[in-house]
């Protein structure tokens, strides 16, 4: 049964030092509060997994609690690059950031492994790029029956895997809808798991297109309303695109982002 | 009317799509010439998102491949294990629409790194995204990308998307499905590849655009189709549409 509490011992109490650890979200849902969390208790070597690292995953690295990035894409979606992940990447600042890099129908399906218990996914993907040869979990493997070559990719086993849904009920069944990204097969790969939500409800009425994990599927619940910005949560927030061109300057300049780092850590936990 | 050149490429590359052409949409210009095609000419499109929508009908342009307007005017709304598995790997999809940073003489796509080397690059880029399946398993591929002779060069620093690799028969010989990129749309003009060689070339001229322009703006030395096209300028109902798209997404 997922145990409903705050978002400090939540995050105190699943994610430490080294972890393995994947916030998901596809622009929709990012459980932003939860890495700011995690910057405040000052989290070391993580190994941060994500399709899209987007801001969040910016402040993470530029916080220097990541030593590693197992990504597809990272970018600030419609405004541009993240400097403090470039800026890791060209200039070991603050940290050194070794990276992963694969495609999203790769990492998708390394999160679908993770969830079925399965070592490893097979796909038609990455044939004829350069990515094989700077990725190390990208092989070809040969089909048992047709004799096709197909590339597989390794399961993705997060120690933890951390979302943002709409709600929860007091037992702590989760319930969120819309733009629903890998966040169930995130979720269903790791060892622990922890969503922050809107809000806790008596009931989950139904929603269209919604989907639900049972509480027993999860390890923590922590109510932290408006947990998602920048990002949205639909039928509760609009995402908020202005914060995302003015993450640009801030990103772009280290004292810049060490203002905003202070302030960070400074704010009193959801 | 007078236009900008990026109007023009968003013109011409919505020009290229079709009837009920199903589209997988990259975010950015091929986004917004897709919804400009299907704000005018081609309504029935359907719009694919990696985001996990199937048929959006915006009536603005989305802000990112997340925008909620994608999915709350989508036919169906999906997983994105799914999209990419049950609708571009079986080959579902027509076109696959990308942008590039970087695209070579052979259509090759590069999104990840520029100068340097891998581990050490001069510019770091967000990566690859859903482009290289989508380049692979799309029966053809668009690319949109303004053209400078730094975007426009000879060989890629990085194959993030396999175009046509070194030249014709390279798709075949590694079992990729699709067609690969059969049109390229810059903001000077319109590019194939050669039925023989698989060289881009080029085949339109937009108005107003001179050939010394493209040699300017194209890393290799670049062949001319012998029968240059000329694309007609944007019409005062595609620039209103297109215009209109925009400021609703302000």
């Amino acid at each position: 049964m997922a145990e409903i509490g705050t978002l400090a011992d939540a995050v105190g109490e699943l994610i430490a030092d080294g972890d393995v650890v994947a916030l998901e979200g596809f622009t929709h849902l990012i459980p932003t509060a939860a890495g700011h969390e995690i910057i405040r208790q000052g989290r070391r070597d993580l190994t941060l997994v994500r399709m899209t690292p987007d801001i969040v995953y910016d402040q993470l690295i530029g916080a220097g609690c990541a030593r590693k990035l197992v990504f597809s894409w990272g970018g600030n979606p419609g405004v541009g690059s993240l400097h403090r992940f470039r800026d890791a990447v060209q200039n070991s600042w603050p940290v050194p950031l070794e990276i992963e890099e694969h495609s999203h129908a790769g990492m998708a399906n390394r999160y679908v492994a993770g969830a079925s218990g399965l070592p490893f996914a097979v796909l038609r993907g990455y044939v004829g790029t350069d990515l094989p040869s700077v990725t190390a979990t990208i092989k070809p493997i040969t089909c048992p029956f047709t004799g096709e070559e197909l590339t597989a990719v390794p399961a993705l086993n997060p120690d933890v895997t951390v979302i943002h849904a709409q709600r929860a009920d007091r037992d702590g069944n989760v319930q969120l809808w819309g733009l629903l990204g890998v966040q169930k097969e995130a979720v269903l790969a790791a060892r622990r798991s922890l969503v922050t939500v809107e809000e806790v409800v008596d009931e989950l009425t139904p929603v269209p297109g919604a989907i639900v994990l049972p509480s027993w599927a999860v390890t923590k619940v922590a109510e932290v309303p408006g947990g998602a910005h920048p990002s949205y949560a639909q039928g509760y927030s609009e995402r908020d695109n202005a914060y995302y061109a003015a993450w640009d300057p801030i990103s772009r300049d280290r004292e810049e982002f060490a203002n905003w780092l202070r302030e960070v850590r400074e704010e009193v936990p959801a | 009317m007078t236009y900008t050149s990026d109007e023009m490429m968003a013109v011409a590359a919505a020009r290229a799509l079709s009837g009920r052409q199903r589209v997988f949409v990259g975010i950015g210009l091929p986004s917004t010439a897709a919804n400009l095609a299907r704000r005018t000419h081609a309504p029935d499109l359907v719009l694919v998102y990696e985001s996990g929508t199937l048929g959006s009908k915006p009536d603005r342009l989305p802000a990112s491949i997340g925008d909620g307007i994608l999915a709350e005017t989508a036919d169906a709304v999906i997983s994105v294990p799914e999209v990419f598995n049950y609708w571009l790997q079986p080959g579902r999809i027509d076109v696959g629409f990308l942008g590039a940073a970087q695209l070579d003489r052979f259509g090759n796509i590069n999104t990840t790194v520029i100068g340097g080397d891998y581990h050490h690059p001069k510019v770091r880029l967000p990566g690859a995204g859903g482009a290289p399946e989508i380049a692979a398993s799309c029966r053809e591929v668009y690319v949109v990308v303004r053209q400078t002779s730094r975007s426009f060069v000879e060989r890629v620093d990085f194959v993030t998307s396999f175009g046509h690799g070194t030249g014709k028969g390279d798709r075949e010989r590694l079992g990729l499905r699709g067609a690969g990129p059969t049109l390229v749309i810059t903001d000077l003009g319109v590019f194939r590849p050669d039925p023989d060689t698989s060289e881009l070339v080029l085949t339109d001229l937009h108005e107003g655009v001179a050939l010394d322009d493209v040699r300017a703006a194209t890393g290799w030395d670049v062949k001319v189709a012998p029968e240059l096209g000329r694309t007609p300028p944007p019409t005062a109902e595609e620039l209103s549409a297109l215009r209109a798209l925009k400021e609703a997404s302000k």
